[in-house]
């Protein structure tokens, strides 16, 4: 470090040899093994509680509140999975999953598919009003959604649709000003010579969206479709409001029912269904993360 | 920009199409490709911020109808309500404590994974994965038991001779298990600052060594200059966030904002009103507030930011 700390180490046994080198601490493969040590008990932590609630969901009801720390069970219990499976209400969970991966599903295709045309028309076609328009578009980012579901409620109520996947699927049909936002980056990013000449052919703007951009935008369109699934898999708010009869939760809404402190007995059963909601998300994030990582550091999504 | 205004003659030339004007632009594909959004802009916000305005100077209830009461909403927020204070102040210190603990961990963890060793793709992918998963019940509903009378915490305390206390039960510690599940998730400012850190060229810390500056001279006098900008970003985004949080606290304490309204963030209050209670009128007078109140602290952040924010060219960021 400084060369105050050279006097001390030449005054160490082995200084004749290492007058030249760094003190221990300083070597490179000391530093290595530290770092190594350092942030691989941190990234134990930082996973505990997840492994924590994945060996949880094999415990058996009486090891469960009793040998609390330990990770891998002494008895494995799959049978929670397969009771818990049971759901409540003569409803199971392959309900639930339906539900859910239809809403994430058919939620996702809706708002991409939409962010794609929109940013399409912000990123490449001139036209009035344009500055204005993109950046209201910008401004409903920063808007907290409670200035707008007590209307929209009362709106999807007027129209027979509580109880009815509308309310959750409509307002995609406009995109999310976070997509549109990331695909108008990506496209500014490609460049024009394709359009300029397709145009010079007589291709119009729809031909030169769909044969000339659309196609490049494969990487960008996976980023924003895990984003959309991921926040449709685990929005919460949304099914809560309008989604009231059993038959119609999503995995979120099944799991605070099936959870609930004052009706729930089995808790491995609890964890175990906990357990498997997370597995499509970190199925994703193990074969995209890429795509995730690349998404999130160029514009700065939250997660 | 200029690019394309150099192309203009060019286009001019070109017979003209329906609707397109004189200056290049195209009016109609224009509205053609943003009409998704802009239909769903009016139909879904636009439209139900006006009402929602307008409900706030109104008792609507869902089933009673409604009445004009002119500020009698506000009048009780601020006077007569005193969960709503509980609410405000609960989320308050929420936000004061998780949002910079947030971004301290991001950054901290950011800058340790800021390195060309090996496998620290697989550390990257290990601290972001709680984010991941952060805003589902799951990890929610485990939260809870994490931190239950029996739960994990208790029985590690316990291994130190503690006695186990009830976490989600006592007004003082009950905030602090969501501030600490908020911190634990810094995964996506985590990743923008490591974006951020990678820009700030090697030279610089080279010359810094050079002059025999420390560690922490080169972190306080480089790395902190030239992250402001991303700083200045997350803490924006991470404050709306912070109070909007709603999931979490719902699950963690059922619902109720228990212990004592302690847990009783603005947005589970406004659901209470609005989605519990029916008081539609004032829900919608707490959710102007809660617009005003993040209006009001984007602008405060980005009037200061010219004091802080050091911006390499005169871009932004």
């Amino acid at each position: 470090m400084s060369s105050a700390e050279n006097p001390v180490s030449r005054s160490l046994p082995y200084a004749g040899s290492a007058r030249l080198s760094p003190p221990w601490y300083q070597r490179k493969a000391v530093r290595t093994v530290l770092y190594h040590v350092f942030v691989g008990l941190a990234t134990l932590a930082m996973l505990y509680p997840l492994l924590w609630l994945f060996g949880s969901s094999l415990k058996g009801p009486s090891e469960i509140w009793t040998r609390q720390t330990a990770l891998i069970p002494n008895e494995i219990h799959f049978d929670n999975y397969k009771n818990g499976w049971d759901g409540f209400g003569d409803i199971s969970f392959a309900t639930f999953y339906k539900n859910s991966f239809f809403y994430a599903g058919v939620g996702t295709l809706l708002t991409v598919s939409a962010s794609a045309v929109v940013a399409y028309g912000f990123a490449r076609i001139k036209f009035r009003g344009k500055r204005i328009w993109f950046g209201l578009m910008l401004l409903t980012l920063m808007l907290p959604i409670q200035v707008q579901i007590i209307p929209q409620y009362i709106m999807f109520n007027e129209l027979g649709w509580i109880n009815t996947f509308y309310p959750l699927l409509l307002p995609r049909l406009g995109g999310q000003a976070f997509f549109i936002f990331m695909i108008v980056q990506f496209i500014r990013g490609i460049p024009r010579e394709l359009d300029e000449a397709a145009l010079i052919d007589g291709c119009g703007q729809g031909g030169i969206f769909f044969r000339i951009i659309l196609p490049q935008l494969k990487p960008v369109i996976i980023t924003a479709a895990i984003f959309s699934f991921y926040w449709t898999w685990e929005d919460f708010l949304t099914p809560l409001l309008y989604l009231n009869s059993p038959k119609l939760y999503t995995i979120s809404l099944a799991l605070r029912t099936f959870s609930d402190p004052s009706g729930a007995t089995n808790w491995g059963e609890v964890f175990a269904m906990s357990a498997l909601s997370l597995v499509p998300v970190f199925l994703i994030f193990v074969f995209f993360q890429r795509y995730l990582v690349q998404g999130i550091a160029t514009t700065g999504l939250k997660g | 920009m200029t690019d394309s205004a150099l192309r203009l003659p060019r286009r001019g030339s070109r017979k003209r199409k329906e609707g397109r004007s004189r200056w290049g632009e195209n009016n109609l594909a224009g509205y053609l490709f943003i009409s998704p959004w802009l239909i769903a802009f009016f139909a879904f916000a636009f439209i139900p911020m006006v009402l929602s305005f307008a409900l706030a100077f109104t008792d609507y209830h869902i089933l009673r109808g409604w009445n004009f009461i002119g500020l009698d909403n506000f009048q009780r927020m601020f006077y007569n309500d005193v969960r709503y204070w509980r609410s405000v102040s609960a989320t308050v210190k929420y936000v004061v404590f998780a949002v910079p603990l947030r971004l301290v961990f991001a950054l901290g963890v950011a800058m340790l994974l800021n390195t060309n060793r090996r496998g620290v793709a697989f550390y990257r992918a290990a601290f972001y994965a709680p984010s991941v998963v952060g805003a589902s019940v799951a990890v929610a509903v485990m939260w809870r038991e994490v931190f239950n009378r029996e739960g994990l915490v208790n029985a590690i305390l316990g291994q130190f001779g503690q006695p186990s206390i009830w976490w989600l039960g006592h007004p003082d510690y009950a905030i602090w298990t969501l501030i600490l599940l908020a911190a634990w998730q810094f995964g996506s400012p985590m990743l923008i600052f490591l974006a951020g850190l990678k820009q700030i060229p090697e030279q610089l810390y080279e010359s810094a060594s050079i002059d025999g500056a420390n560690g922490i001279q080169k972190f306080v006098r480089i790395t902190l200059p030239l992250l402001t900008p991303v700083i200045f970003f997350n803490l924006i985004m991470q404050l709306i966030a912070g109070f909007m949080t709603f999931t979490q606290a719902f699950i963690i304490t059922n619902g109720s904002g228990r212990p004592l309204d302690t847990t009783l963030f603005y947005a589970l209050y406004v659901y209470k009103r609005g989605f519990e209670t029916y008081e539609m009128g004032y829900a919608s007078a707490m959710a102007w507030v809660m617009l005003a109140v993040i209006a009001l602290l984007t602008a405060i952040v980005f009037r200061t930011s010219s004091h802080w924010v050091y911006y390499e060219t005169d871009e932004g960021i």
